[in-house]
């Protein structure tokens, strides 16, 4: 459910730090540093990085913004190889049987079935062509309040671990306990007061 | 600041004592406007899930969902009284006298899921893409920023001294319709 759609999930984060330098230029070189490869990899099983909002599958930055008025937008890509069980069952099958027909035993040994099971996950990561997934990424710097529009856990690490990477800023993910931390206005005392705060029981 | 980890368990009950100070709030007609002290009336609504959670003996829990778009939230001040909180809840906000927001909360992560803005202006050309996009992170950072001003406002009240005698009995005569 990207940003544009007619409902979104999402994620929250605070930036902590700012650039040394004008931030436009640090975001730039970060999205061309870590985009996604144009080309894929055939043997890798994941392959991430970032690609401009409006070219998810060309990520092309010179071509295509990421400012808009004073937001930062672009997408993270998750290419992702998965091989279903039933495929590997099946060819497993049929590389066992060829083994049996070729040695003229009734039987393959264990270390045998390891290796034919290595071989054929590898023909098949090679063979199975990557399935994409994208994740908008809103980003109001001036006031270090990011949006990442999804929820799913492993979109979020991976996010978390390229965007340090691309940025060297790290995102605090914004749930009770950082909200208060990094983005109310409470004291001190108060802040003290609310991380001594145990449940409340309303049951008689 | 503590280990995030750490931090997101331990603290996940006040984002579900939040959500469950909300329902009270909508069931018991306050003011929210007040609360969050905005130029424009804000007003939420209970939308069409509702989702509490009860810690039972060793570590065994009672998930209490109630969804539909008139259900009733009976069982919901049942399982209220048996010591659940809400978990998650669906909310529609009204800002001012035309925006209309609906989306899903979570209480321990504040994860947003199927959120509904009002729809952002244009017909999708590209001219007009900008704009679109400018609108629809707009509203977005309000309504978030809407939600973190109540949860601030939460919090203040609870820990006042007085929150015992104001906010708890209050939620607890609510919950027992006392």
């Amino acid at each position: 459910m990207g940003f544009l759609s007619a409902t979104q999930s999402m994620s929250r984060y605070h930036i902590l730090d700012v650039f040394d330098t004008e931030p436009m230029e640090q975001v730039r070189d970060g999205l061309i540093q870590h985009a996604i490869p144009t080309l894929e990899n055939e043997y890798e099983e994941i392959s991430a990085g970032w690609t401009p909002f409006e070219s998810p599958y060309l990520p092309d930055f010179e071509q295509f913004s990421f400012v808009f008025g004073t937001y930062f937008l672009f997408s993270l890509r998750i290419d992702k190889k998965s091989i279903p069980a039933k495929l590997v069952h099946k060819q497993m099958a049929i590389e066992i049987e060829k083994k049996k027909h070729a040695s003229g035993r009734d039987f393959v040994s264990k270390n045998e079935k390891s290796e034919i099971k290595e071989t054929v996950m590898d023909v098949l990561m090679h063979k199975m062509p990557a399935i994409p997934n994208v994740y908008d990424v809103l980003w109001d710097y001036d006031a270090g309040n990011l949006f990442l529009f999804t929820t799913q856990k492993a979109a979020n690490e991976f996010f978390e671990t390229i965007f340090f990477k691309s940025f060297n800023l790290k995102p605090v993910r914004l749930f009770p306990y950082t909200l208060v931390e990094t983005r109310s206005a409470f004291s001190s005392a108060d802040k003290d007061r609310i991380l001594t705060l145990t449940p409340c029981h309303f049951s008689r | 600041m503590l280990d995030i980890a750490t931090a997101y368990n331990k603290y996940g009950f006040l984002g579900n004592e939040f959500l469950t100070w909300l329902w009270f709030m909508i069931e018991t007609g306050q003011d929210i406007s007040q609360s969050v002290k905005t130029k424009d009336p804000v007003s939420l609504e209970i939308g069409n899930s509702l989702i509490l959670e009860n810690t039972l003996g060793d570590n065994a829990r009672e998930k209490i969902t109630i969804k539909g778009d008139q259900a009733g939230l009976e069982e919901g001040t049942t399982a209220l009284k048996k010591g659940a909180k809400v978990t998650e809840m669906n909310l529609i906000c009204k800002l001012g006298p035309e925006e209309a927001y609906q989306f899903t909360i979570k209480g321990d992560s504040f994860n947003i899921t199927g959120m509904k803005t009002p729809a952002a202006a244009g017909d999708g050309s590209a001219d007009e893409i900008e704009g679109r996009i400018i609108e629809k992170a707009l509203l977005v950072f309000r309504i978030t920023q809407v939600i973190d001003t109540l949860f601030f406002t939460f919090l203040a009240q609870r820990i006042e001294d007085d929150w015992k005698n104001k906010g708890f009995d209050q939620m607890r005569s609510w919950i027992y319709n006392d």
